[in-house]
């Protein structure tokens, strides 16, 4: 039998996880883990500038990776510093287990020094939270923590770990958890065989079949599932901005992503549909636009884990609850050794997508002219043919994400980083960070925008202490251009604090770090000045693009209106 | 439609809040809220009553299932089921009004359960309209204070909630 500290217990538990990096910041309710921590090797810390920045990089990790991020707060300013991030994993059902140190007992409620109902505060952005109240239950709330977390929906949660519970006096048995048990918690493991049989009927029936996929078929590792599925069928598919490279976007039966700034021929096809398949994707208010006159003339079939995600905005005609994997390969399996039933409607929906594709061939955007400043869509094009279309993307929030989103081909899942759900500015460089450390090997850059990157900047001192090689591509337009471009839709162009001012130089900003930093201002020099960035995998390198201002996101969804309601340049709209 | 929704929810600091929470975080509606330990210790039964079409029904009974803290639930307003909400008033009982709110309590098969010279405590039963029906024939006589339960109910028949 070992006798631990509660301290040795979590540090212990953490090695016997198997967990590497955890990522966090030393406070003082903390400090018996901190301590734990430094008297074992296994696991290894490391120290962000900001604990938002810890949430964010092991979200980053967890999405690469597919496991749960780890990160270690203290309590009250430590642990509302950790929100943004929790709730950033939340929307995205990121799997990550957070754990807070909390005041002593006895000093709960009191509004002792650095005391926060962290608990409370978080209550509704987790999958679940704990409350320790005994040394030796450590192991098993831990364990239940990580399993809560990365089983089902993934999701966050939130342990919370007063400093007694911690003290290196005390001290409990410690036997790891192969396994827990929660009576009230049991994630289906497949879906229901006749539903799956009337989905697979209705999918061999239909004429004007479309696949739309999201993070679901990501996080419930069905990619390749889902590619045999939709190319035994050959029917076109587009996924959410969470399911980028669920199935590879160079191959033609895929047609981008939809939705707001999604593809043309995305959100016609969908409103044209007769069956919508919708598989770990939840109808959510940037893919739909006005749901009431959402794909008018489509019955649904819904595939998700989460039944309270089937029929929440949109009613589903087939619901399915299952996990992604497990239904599609039963759909594989039913759908083996049929034929479609009507080929031919098939052949004219595919003239038709060729069509809205042909359309907007060569339009999507005015490449710069010699003397003018770049377009980002052309630093993103650039981008993905240096990087050959293989890096890890992250990026923060506004036109640079979508930018990235639409110009970067991937074909692989788990290599768009972003933060679809919440939109959280200052999400792509501490994500890089994370996933760069866990892939040292691989290419990770973060696509961001000099608004973005400033939320989070400190996290330079982070890589510089770690050694960490991220790239950053900084789509620098000196404003915060989706918010300009809402105004010159919707504010006849008055530009209410969308403008910085006053910048830093980039340039000596990065120096200052002891980074190399680039500054690019035309497009003879973006291509050389990215393979220079990426000649080293393991030095940082900062690209400020000084990119077109006045440029703005299409296709645009029309506010209030349907999928095919799009405005497709300043000029032109369907 | 109104719905009766009774919750078998563990018996954990902070379960509570989980529920009252997803009401609110999710623009749920609750009317009335009655928690109290079942003959489980770690157990609590919650029984919540709140108005809403289908969908929402449908969606507050699928959010609710996914707290972690609750352990079943069911809809008692799915099938038949007794409901059942207690009420304290305390009501003015000065001269003739004395014998009437007395008169009025043996109508409502309510209790007087406190007296003092100038005023009755009155202790009742049954269904929300019941209750409501009381008040109202209170109303003239004079109500100093009320205090009520919400609802709880249970399944008629061989249904059981339980684990």
């Amino acid at each position: 039998m070992e006798l631990l500290s509660g301290a040795d217990m979590i540090a212990r538990f953490l090695q016997d996880e198997g967990i590497e990096y955890i990522y966090g910041y030393p406070g003082g309710a903390a400090l018996h883990i901190y301590d734990a921590l430094f008297r074992q090797d296994k696991v290894k810390h490391i120290l962000v500038r900001h604990e938002q920045a810890a949430t964010h990089a092991a979200d980053g990790y967890a999405r690469a990776s597919g496991k749960a991020g780890c990160v270690l707060v203290t309590s009250g300013p430590g642990a509302t510093n950790a929100v943004t991030g929790i709730a950033t994993a939340y929307m995205d059902s990121i799997p990550m287990v957070v754990l807070c140190g909390q005041v002593a007992s006895h000093l709960i409620g009191e509004d002792a020094f650095q005391e926060t109902d962290i608990v409370g505060v978080t209550r509704p952005i987790v999958k679940h939270s704990f409350s320790i109240r005994h040394p030796s239950e450590i192991p098993e709330v831990l364990k239940k923590a990580f399993y809560l977390a990365s089983t089902g929906r993934p999701g966050p949660v939130v342990v919370d770990i007063p400093k007694d519970m911690t003290a290196p006096t005390e001290r409990y048995e410690y036997v790891y958890p192969k396994k827990v048990k929660l009576r009230s918690y049991n994630p289906v493991t497949r879906g229901h065989t006749g539903q799956i049989k009337k989905a697979v009927e209705m999918m061999l029936k239909a004429k004007r079949p479309v696949f739309y996929t999201g993070g679901g078929v990501v996080t419930g590792k069905a990619s390749e599932g889902l590619t045999d599925l939709v190319k035994q069928l050959g029917y076109p598919i587009t996924t959410t901005l969470m399911g980028i490279g669920a199935y590879p976007q160079s191959d033609r039966q895929c047609l981008g992503w939809l939705g707001m700034h999604g593809s043309y021929e995305s959100n016609m096809a969908m409103h044209h549909a007769d069956l919508i398949i919708a598989i770990g994707a939840r109808f959510d208010d940037r893919v739909t636009n006005n749901t009431s006159k959402f794909c008018p003339t489509a019955k649904i079939i819904h595939v998700d884990v989460d039944p309270s995600s089937i029929s929440k905005t949109v009613r589903a005609d087939v619901p399915i609850v299952g996990p992604a994997s497990s239904v599609i390969n039963e759909m594989i399996s039913l759908v083996q050794g049929h034929n479609v039933a009507h080929p031919e409607a098939l052949t004219e929906w595919w003239e038709k997508i060729d069509g809205w594709r042909a359309d907007r061939e060569g339009k999507l955007y005015e490449p710069s002219k010699p003397g003018e400043a770049l377009k980002p869509q052309e630093v993103i094009e650039a981008l993905c043919r240096v990087t050959r279309g293989e890096a890890y993307v992250t990026t923060d929030v506004g036109q640079h994400q979508m930018f990235a989103a639409q110009y970067y081909k991937f074909d692989k899942p788990n290599r768009l980083i972003t933060s679809g759900g919440l939109g959280t500015m200052g999400f792509g460089f501490p994500a890089a960070m994370g996933i760069k450390q866990n892939y040292p090997d691989d290419d990770v850059v973060c696509v961001t925008g000099e608004g973005s990157f400033q939320m989070m900047m400190q996290e330079l001192s982070t890589c510089k202490q770690y050694g960490v090689g991220v790239k950053i591509v900084n789509l620098n337009n000196a404003s915060l251009g989706m918010v300009r471009q809402w105004q010159d839709l919707n504010y006849k162009s008055r530009h209410a604090h969308s403008y910085m001012e006053s910048l830093p130089d980039f340039h000596m900003l990065i120096e200052a770090y002891g980074f190399t930093a680039i500054t690019v201002n035309t497009l003879d020099e973006l291509e050389p000045a990215l393979e220079r960035a990426f000649a080293d995998k393991h030095e940082l390198v900062f690209l400020d693009v000084k990119v077109d201002p006045f440029e703005h996101v299409y296709p645009m969804q029309v506010p209030l209106g349907a999928m095919r309601d799009m405005l497709l340049s300043k000029t032109e709209r369907t | 439609m109104r719905h009766i929704i009774s919750i078998l929810l563990e018996n954990e600091p902070g379960a509570l809040s989980r529920v009252v929470g997803l009401f609110s975080q999710r623009n749920f509606n609750i009317e009335t809220l009655n928690v109290a330990p079942t003959e489980d210790p770690s157990l609590s039964r919650l029984t919540v009553t709140t108005v809403g079409d289908d969908r929402v029904i449908e969606q507050i009974t699928k959010h609710l299932n996914k707290l972690i803290d609750v352990v079943k639930l069911v809809d008692l307003t799915e099938g038949n089921h007794i409901e059942r909400e207690l009420m304290l008033v305390k009501v003015k009982a000065l001269g003739a009004a004395r014998d009437e709110v007395k008169r009025t309590v043996d109508i409502f098969r309510a209790q007087i359960v406190d007296v003092t010279p100038s005023l009755y405590t009155v202790q009742i039963t049954g269904d929300a309209g019941k209750l409501d029906a009381f008040l109202q024939a209170m109303a003239p006589v004079g109500i100093l204070e009320v205090a009520r339960t919400g609802v709880s109910g249970i399944a008629r028949g061989d249904k059981v909630l339980s684990l």
